[in-house]
């Protein structure tokens, strides 16, 4: 904790991405990219299908490193270090970037063992119901389950799904968390309470999200990126760009980019 | 029709065409055949079945005469289990070959499990994906479907010979096992594939190793599949024959094998020398064999089902 507090008053960015491209292969799903992510906040990524924003979250936590063939070029820092120096161990690196996926993945265990995994692996066993119930209530969902530990966490619902995976991540006290589409496969309901669950969260942690739903980019973050696709000349190859990159409440009244006001106002895309 | 016509025919005629009718006989007939084919599956197992029963359950029950010999020794299922073998089809019992099953299935599954699931692991988790790899998963794929004489010729040479283990149950444990862990890694790897990649990336994405994440995470969730494909593998080797006889088991045994170097016989050796004694007591004995290695096969089949519902509630 003091750490990070030292650190924020030191540096309000805690990413620095400068000339960020990812391939696969031949294939360049995205390049070009130059933005630096500011601490605390909500930043979402925005775009049509296929523009790479995925593909970029899973940079910031090298998630990609799992993908057979994807090759990073540019340079992402995270407080200052760069996140594919050789030195750096992806493992760490993970532990202090959590993720939460677009599909909620609980493990086929217990709820209580959802989050006591991850404590064990980074040796965090120390007070463990204490973490157990922390991390529960940070989600918004001890009040629910807190008599069920033992119950499969399979037997949620969706939305409890997905908060269950927000508050194993929470449990191992990363810096930041990365959402890629989170809500896409919640309902309305389930979608709200994630979103209220985030501003909650960005108190203490960064937050990245990557979402389809342009309202909640506009309802939610504080930073927003539109990305975009863009066609080689022989028209195979598609390329994802990033095309503005503001804070979301003049991005959304009045965006500097012809194209980012046409895809907000739902003209394209 | 509607690609033919140059514009949409939105008309009712469309809708009833009288194509229903045409279907359901197209349909019904297709699912005649597949009956027919469940049935003729079915009424070859309980042919084979009523078979061995009404010939072999004089053998299994009490107050058992035949011929010109009374039955004194042998009167319950529990005496032909534990009795030896003898040269009176009525006296004879299963016992040193059911006692030789009982060894070889424990060979094989000490041999088999860590065997058979480290190498799919290994395989499906951590091998690179390159040709080295690739050319043992074919060869994985093409031994599971080699004759199994062939096992029993390999068993010969190289447990047998080679090892200087002998003809011992050791030695014949140890070919089926060859003969099964094929097929054992590749349903053990189907059971690891079978684990969506979300659980991997979700335990990777918590700061777990790859290790951790396999082991904590994926082989746990594949557990079931495994000893499922180990269960199945099991239930072939102790139906096996051909390689045994080949690598040199025997056919009459009059005691019990009491070291894995002894020398021993199986339940399907066994009842393929009976059967091929001229009198028609034997078949009655060879009959009794079989129903208990298909009760012993049922069992395992139903444990590999059992295992499997279980698990598939929990997840």
């Amino acid at each position: 904790m003091e750490t990070k507090e030292t650190v924020q008053v030191n540096n309000e960015s805690v990413f620095n991405v400068t000339d960020l491209s990812v391939s696969y292969g031949d294939f360049v799903a995205i390049k070009n990219v130059n933005m630096d992510i500011t601490k605390n906040k909500i930043t979402a990524f925005i775009g049509p299908s296929g523009c790479g924003k995925s593909t970029l979250i899973r940079t910031f936590n090298r998630m990609n490193d799992l993908i057979l063939g994807a090759k990073v070029n540019g340079t992402i820092t995270y407080q200052g270090v760069d996140l594919y120096d050789k030195m750096v161990d992806p493992v760490q690196v993970r532990r202090r970037i959590g993720m939460v996926f677009q599909k909620p993945n609980p493990f086929p265990k217990t709820i209580k063992e959802n989050i006591t995994f991850g404590l064990k692996v980074n040796n965090m066993t120390d007070n463990i119901d204490d973490r157990v119930e922390k991390a529960l209530t940070q989600a918004a969902l001890w009040d629910e389950v807190k008599d069920d530990l033992d119950k499969n966490a399979l037997e949620l619902s969706g939305g409890q799904q997905q908060r269950l995976c927000i508050a194993r991540t929470i449990a191992v006290e990363p810096d930041t968390i990365l959402m890629d589409e989170p809500c896409s496969a919640l309902d309305p309901v389930a979608t709200k309470k994630i979103e209220d669950l985030m501003q909650e969260l960005v108190k203490e942690f960064s937050i990245l999200i990557v979402t389809h739903n342009m309202q909640q980019a506009s309802r939610s973050s504080d930073y927003c990126a539109f990305f975009t696709t863009k066609t080689s000349d022989d028209g195979k190859r598609r390329t994802g760009e990033l095309v503005e990159f503001n804070e979301t409440s003049v991005m959304f009244t009045t965006p500097d980019k012809e194209l980012t006001e046409q895809y907000i106002s739902g003209r394209f895309g | 029709m509607l690609l033919e016509s140059t514009e949409k025919n939105m008309s009712n005629e469309t809708l009833i065409t009288g194509k229903k009718a045409e279907n359901a006989i197209k349909e019904s007939l297709f699912l005649f055949t597949l009956y027919i084919c469940v049935t003729i599956a079915i009424l070859t197992l309980m042919t084979l079945i009523y078979d061995v029963l009404s010939t072999g359950t004089t053998r299994l029950t009490s107050d058992y005469e035949v011929g010109l010999i009374t039955k004194i020794q042998i009167d319950n299922p529990v005496d032909f289990l534990t009795t030896l073998d003898s040269r009176y089809p009525d006296r004879a019992g299963i016992g040193p070959a059911f006692a030789g099953t009982v060894w070889l299935m424990i060979i094989v599954v000490s041999v088999t499990f860590p065997f058979g699931t480290g190498a799919a692991i290994y395989l499906q988790e951590f091998a690179p994906k390159n040709r080295l790899t690739r050319f043992i998963e074919l060869n994985l794929t093409n031994l599971a479907g080699v004759p199994s004489v062939i096992y029993g010729l390999l068993g010969l040479a190289v447990f047998v010979r080679l090892a200087g283990f002998g003809r011992s149950v050791l030695s014949g444990g140890l070919t089926l096992t060859l003969l099964i862990l094929p097929v054992v890694i590749v349903a053990s790897r189907e059971a690891l594939k079978a684990v969506p990649d979300t659980i991997r990336q979700g335990a990777l994405a918590l700061g777990a190793t790859k290790f951790q994440a396999v082991f904590r995470q994926v082989v746990p969730s594949a557990i079931p599949g495994m000893v499922t494909g180990m269960v199945l593998g099991l239930s072939r080797a102790i139906g096996e024959t051909a390689p045994l006889i080949f690598m040199g088991a025997l056919t009459y045994v009059n005691y019990f094998p009491d070291t894995p170097l002894s020398g021993f016989t199986a339940i399907p050796i066994q009842v393929y020398n009976w059967i091929g004694y001229p009198q028609a007591e034997w078949k009655e004995t060879a009959s009794a064999g079989i129903i208990l290695l298909l009760g012993l096969l049922l069992i395992m089949n139903s444990l590999a089902i059992f295992i499997r519902n279980r698990y598939e509630k929990d997840l």
